[in-house]
């Protein structure tokens, strides 16, 4: 059983850490100090991730209900793309999943992506663990409407169910490049609109040249139609969960490095060098391509002729 | 960091148009807004902001039902030990009314002649003086050692 206490501390334990008041670790040291949940604690986390408008939240929705079915305390961290121009967001995936509000053993907490461009918040990773260390069986996480590239949720999750539509204009096109690679699991939602068995035939095609073995179901969200199933298929990919880590520490650890050579960069283009090229751009002294050489140089690393 | 809000549509009101025109009016001027559907119980309202770690609670009622609706959430809130949150009402509520909302906690009421912009300062305003020390809340969560019903 979770407490409500356990809500209050584990909501401001993740705004401390999403708005940088808190580093992680004292975060999750503040919360193991107020006794929330063992600590060898190990959840089950998974990613629900596809195009906008598939029924995400709403297949949440059933899950929470299946895994509480269960007897599974569950968290999910929902999360919305924040406006790049004003950094406002109107997060709404709690709509979908209001039924569960009154019951102590789900949390749902939504995030803005903020500066993310990957599908989650910059903030997800540590929400996660730190619903893990407050006791919760399982985290679910629910990445902002996706196209191709938004793949941050591998280094989230330790199973992946991407979600699309019958006749998503090309469906099936409109996930291929990037989401198919993560995929552990597929579901065709809506599965009672026309093209429905299409699409979950095209997704096997593509399935059999991936030489993984990705289970591609139909569910009807709305109904709870096919959530059983889908429910079952997660329980036996998380029996045997073993190319996921690497897979996911991989991923982490590029997004880290990249981080990190971003901030380089930023911190390069303060430096008086710098300043001192831009001026010479802004007085059309030298050329673009001139410009980012004498940077790239500046910053250290290879020179990309133009 | 944008200041976040849910806002929140208690009761049998019958369409939400305008709670969504409104956390779209408060999205725009740069803040992080949860929204959550309409027939919200105190309850329900209460557990949200906790889940949410808002900064603002923004009750919006026209069916008459405030003289209910807030003493419960303001109790909740108490109970919960959140009464931190600070908690606005809008929508239709009568000039009586209002000084005996502000008594039990409701920080402000805006009517329904309020423009969305006098609600967007106000929020701001409010949360410059009052709700925006999250570090403040910290301290006090972590200080609070109370493990009841901890699992």
């Amino acid at each position: 059983m979770i407490a409500y206490r356990v809500h209050r501390d584990l909501a401001r334990a993740i705004s401390g850490v999403e708005n940088g008041i808190v580093e992680f670790p004292a975060a999750l040291a503040a919360l193991r100090a107020q006794g929330h949940g063992p600590s060898a604690h190990r959840a089950a986390v998974v990613g629900i991730t596809g195009p906008p408008g598939a029924g995400k939240s709403t297949l949440v929705d059933r899950l929470i209900e299946g895994f509480r079915a269960e007897g599974d305390s569950v968290a999910v961290i929902a999360v919305d793309p924040s406006s790049p121009f004003t950094r406002g967001a109107v997060l709404g995936d709690r709509v979908r999943m209001q039924r569960h509000a009154g019951d102590a053993n789900v949390y749902i907490r939504s995030m803005a992506s903020r500066t993310s461009g990957g599908g989650l918040a910059p903030a997800t990773r540590d929400a996660v663990r730190l619903a893990e260390a407050s006791g919760f069986d399982i985290v679910i996480v629910e990445t902002v409407g996706v196209g191709q590239v938004e793949l941050e949720i591998v280094a989230v999750a330790d199973l992946i169910v991407v979600v699309t539509v019958p006749a998503l204009g090309d469906g099936v096109q409109a996930i291929k490049a990037g989401l198919t690679e993560i995929a552990d699991i597929f579901v065709v939602n809506m599965a009672d609109r026309p093209g429905a068995n299409r699409t979950a035939i095209d997704l096997k095609h593509m399935v059999r040249e991936s030489h993984r073995e990705i289970p591609v179901l139909q569910t009807i969200a709305q109904d709870g139609s096919g959530v059983s199933e889908l429910l079952t298929a997660i329980v036996a990919k998380r029996a045997d969960d073993d190319g996921n880590a690497v897979r996911a520490v991989r991923f982490e650890v590029v997004r880290q490095a990249r981080d990190r050579a971003v901030a380089a960069a930023l911190a390069a283009l303060e430096s008086p060098d710098a300043v001192a090229v831009l001026e010479r751009l802004r007085d059309h002294a030298i050329t673009r391509n001139d410009a980012i050489d004498a940077l790239m140089r500046i910053l250290g690393g290879p020179v990309h002729a133009y | 960091m944008p200041i976040k809000v849910l806002v929140a549509k208690p009761g049998l009101d019958g369409h939400d148009r305008g709670a969504k025109v409104l956390a779209r009016s408060l999205r725009d001027a740069g803040m992080e807004v949860v929204y959550t559907g309409l027939h919200q119980t105190p309850e329900m309202i209460v557990n949200a902001a906790i889940q949410e770690d808002v900064d603002v609670v923004g009750v919006s009622i026209l069916s008459g039902a405030h003289m209910t609706v807030f003493p419960k959430i303001m109790e909740l809130m108490k109970e919960r030990e959140v009464d931190d949150i600070v908690v606005l009402g809008g929508g239709v509520i009568q000039e009586d009314d209002v000084p005996k909302l502000k008594a039990i906690g409701v920080r402000e009421i805006f009517n329904a002649e309020a423009s969305t912009e006098d609600l967007i300062r106000g929020i701001e305003r409010i949360v410059a003086e009052y709700g925006r020390d999250r570090s403040r809340r910290e301290a006090a969560g972590s200080s609070d050692s109370t493990q009841a019903g901890a699992r």
